[in-house]
């Protein structure tokens, strides 16, 4: 099905009390056999088209508004100006507003949609991939290894010659590295399995880990820590036009892979023997999934660092906006995430004055209590009926 | 049925319509960690049937019913679907021409009852498609059929164990596949709904596989049985033929014994345990004093 309204019609909009359009189900009819059937349903919130648009709407607010903030202040409105001459390609009224805007912030606030974005989705594609409403997108070690090829980077002053690429180049080549092996090891112990992966996971990122703990340690460089850690706990402080090119192509085409298996998804998070009588190619969908989070993964530790709680959060915020469904949960993440990265980053250049404040701290600071908040509904059930 | 959804089963192009039976195993062995699990089961289900799958706990029904629903591979022997081996038909393939519903099933709490069921829809259509008019009614008239019509805005989580059991068997149904493998569809199923569901079930224009813990539904509601124990078939036909007392001592380990319905004359077995297993109150009286 292609028409255009598919998205409406998937997510089943009907606004509270409104009688449903089969003809059959009558209330008296079934009153009889029933009485169930005429309690009223669960107030909700409708899981209509319109959360898209509105969320849209707010990503690109949230940028132009974000784009002000930071050791010059600039109004909203100076912001339009300067995107719009540049959307345009008429010149921009003031050269210094210019810089301050199209140089640092845009690239900056873009950089963050699509790292917010990515993780989001990713968190929502781990979730389901090893069916653990507490997975991540760091869960299965790309993120560890990525931190290997960035300690490896900073302690040997290795690929110098690449400049700024250096840093993000070995990240990538140790997250790529990672999960290679991930893979190599979880497909020889028999296959991509939730439990395995996640155990996996979790046993060869502590690896990785100890691994870049103790290039950190041996280093000569007594900056080393410093550099690492603050690498580690994230920043888009460098963001730059050229960076972010990458990333968003991964983000894009990640993303319209997993939205192009949304019902795929949907059968596999019921559980694998669900997804097996649905015809759903399992092993098949599982590998596809796990190439597909290791290049987000990958890609976006790379350009940014191991930001921390956006992927483990936002997955649990999106269901509990639109319920379960992936081609309705995987934008609204990806969206909200946008939002989130938007004004985490935000404050991390405005709370800490002139340092600033590494992401992981601002976002574990803020996704604790959410979280917690979370598991404390009663209604919300993190994907599992128990 | 609207085309958009895929073909109804009465023509369908995979298998086309082969003579003989509509599923048969030969000689299947099965084994889980290396514990064999079944030996040497050999069974044929015919076009529109009803079987029912009877046996003790552990006698490998579950186990049975998923290598004849082609998700799990038999360890030896093979299962034929209408003339084609069931295990060169592709996932997708297979996911048209059998529908399971497994015992134990948790679908995602966040899921609407409507969304559950219209799950049964992914083996006839892309995977990134879903939603629209058909979806609606093929999920509509699902729901009505185990009588959770008005039901698709519901949350799974509010859905009682019993109608839980029921959206499950509504999407089984909604995947439109003419063989329809059920574990124990009336688990958790009040006596009404047990009743109700194998009636409807037994309308239905599918054959149907199914497991069961009551020997009098397996009696009233299949047209034959199949008795396992200890991962063997120990009889194979019509209820009244297979599910005799002697037989059922033997398997059961429960004494039988058979009377006719006084409204309808239908044959119903009264079951009690074979000698008392525990001592009478007067025996255990006389032990104390």
């Amino acid at each position: 099905m292609s028409e255009p309204s598919a998205v409406a019609d998937a997510a089943t909009c009907t606004p509270v009390g409104t009688p449903l359009a089969s003809p059959t189900c009558s209330p008296i009819n079934d009153a009889a056999t029933a009485p169930r059937l005429v309690s009223p349903p669960r107030i909700q919130i409708p899981r209509g088209p319109l959360i898209l648009p509105a969320l849209a709407a707010m990503v690109v607010a949230s940028f132009v508004v974000s784009a002000g903030f930071g050791s010059a202040s600039v109004a909203p409105a100076d912001v339009a100006d300067v995107l719009a001459a540049h959307l345009t390609g008429t010149t921009a009224p003031d050269a210094t507003l210019d810089a301050i805007v199209w140089e640092l912030r845009v690239p900056r606030g873009l950089l963050a949609i699509v790292v917010g974005s990515g993780l989001a989705v990713a968190g929502v594609a781990m979730q389901t991939l090893v069916r653990n409403p507490l997975a991540d997108p760091h869960l299965l070690g790309v993120s560890a290894g990525a931190s290997v090829g960035a300690t490896a980077v900073i302690t040997t002053g290795a690929f110098a010659g690449a400049g700024v690429w250096a840093l993000s180049g070995g990240a990538l080549v140790g997250a790529l590295a990672a999960a290679v092996l991930v893979f190599a090891i979880a497909s020889a112990q028999g296959g991509l399995t939730p439990l395995r992966l996640v155990l996996i996971g979790t046993v060869m990122a502590s690896a990785f880990s100890a691994l870049a703990s103790f290039m950190v340690f041996r280093s000569p460089e007594p900056q080393a820590a410093q550099s690492v850690l603050f690498w580690m706990l994230g920043s888009f402080a460098g963001a730059a036009w050229d960076q972010l090119l990458l990333p968003s192509v991964i983000v894009v085409l990640c993303t319209g892979a997993l939205m192009a298996a949304s019902s795929w998804l949907d059968a596999v998070a019921a559980g694998p023997d669900t997804a097996a009588s649905l015809g759903v190619p399992l092993t098949a969908l599982r590998r596809g999934l796990f190439v597909v989070l290791a290049l987000l993964v990958g890609g976006l530790v790379a350009v940014a660092g191991a930001i921390g709680f956006v992927g483990l959060v936002l997955p649990h915020v999106a269901r509990l906006l639109v319920g379960a469904r992936h081609r309705i949960v995987l934008p609204v993440a990806a969206l909200g995430g946008a939002i989130f990265m938007l004004w985490v980053d935000v404050a991390a250049r405005v709370v800490g004055g002139a340092a600033e404040i590494p992401l992981s701290v601002i976002t574990g600071l803020i996704g604790a209590p959410v979280f917690l908040v979370l598991l404390g509904r009663r209604q919300y059930r993190f994907g599992s009926a128990a | 049925m609207s085309a958009r959804l895929g073909r109804p089963h009465t023509t369908n192009d995979v298998l086309g319509s082969a003579p003989g039976p509509h599923l048969q195993a030969a000689d299947l062995d099965c084994a889980v960690a290396g514990r064999t699990i079944l030996r040497g089961v050999n069974l044929d289900v015919q076009s529109g049937e009803r079987i029912g799958l009877v046996g003790p706990n552990g006698s490998g029904k579950s186990t049975l019913l998923r290598v004849l629903a082609g998700l799990r591979p038999p360890a030896d022997g093979g299962v034929v679907l209408r003339g084609r081996p069931l295990a060169e038909l592709r996932a997708r393939e297979r996911a048209r021409e059998i529908a399971v519903v497994a015992q134990e099933e948790e679908p995602a709490g966040e899921l609407l009852v409507g969304e559950l069921v219209a799950l049964g829809l992914i083996p006839h259509r892309r995977p990134w498609a879903a939603g629209g008019a058909a979806e609606r009614e093929a999920v509509a008239a699902a729901l009505r059929s185990v009588d959770l019509a008005g039901y698709e805005h519901r949350p799974v989580i509010s859905l009682s164990g019993g109608e839980r059991r029921r959206a499950l068997l509504a999407r089984g149904l909604a995947q439109q596949a003419p063989l329809l493998v059920l574990d124990e569809p009336t688990n958790h199923l009040d006596i009404r709904h047990q009743l109700d569901l194998l009636a409807r079930l037994s309308r239905v224009e599918r054959t149907v596989v199914l497991s069961l813990h009551d020997l009098n539904l397996a009696m009233r509601f299949c047209d034959r049985v199949a008795v396992l124990a200890r991962g063997e078939l120990r009889a194979f036909g019509p209820p009244q033929d297979v599910l005799t007392p002697a037989l059922i001592a033997d398997v059961f380990d429960v004494r039988a014994s058979l009377v006719r319905h006084p409204r309808n004359g239908a044959s119903h077995l009264l079951l009690d345990l074979p000698q008392p297993a525990y001592p009478s109150t007067a025996a255990v009286q006389k032990a104390h004093v």
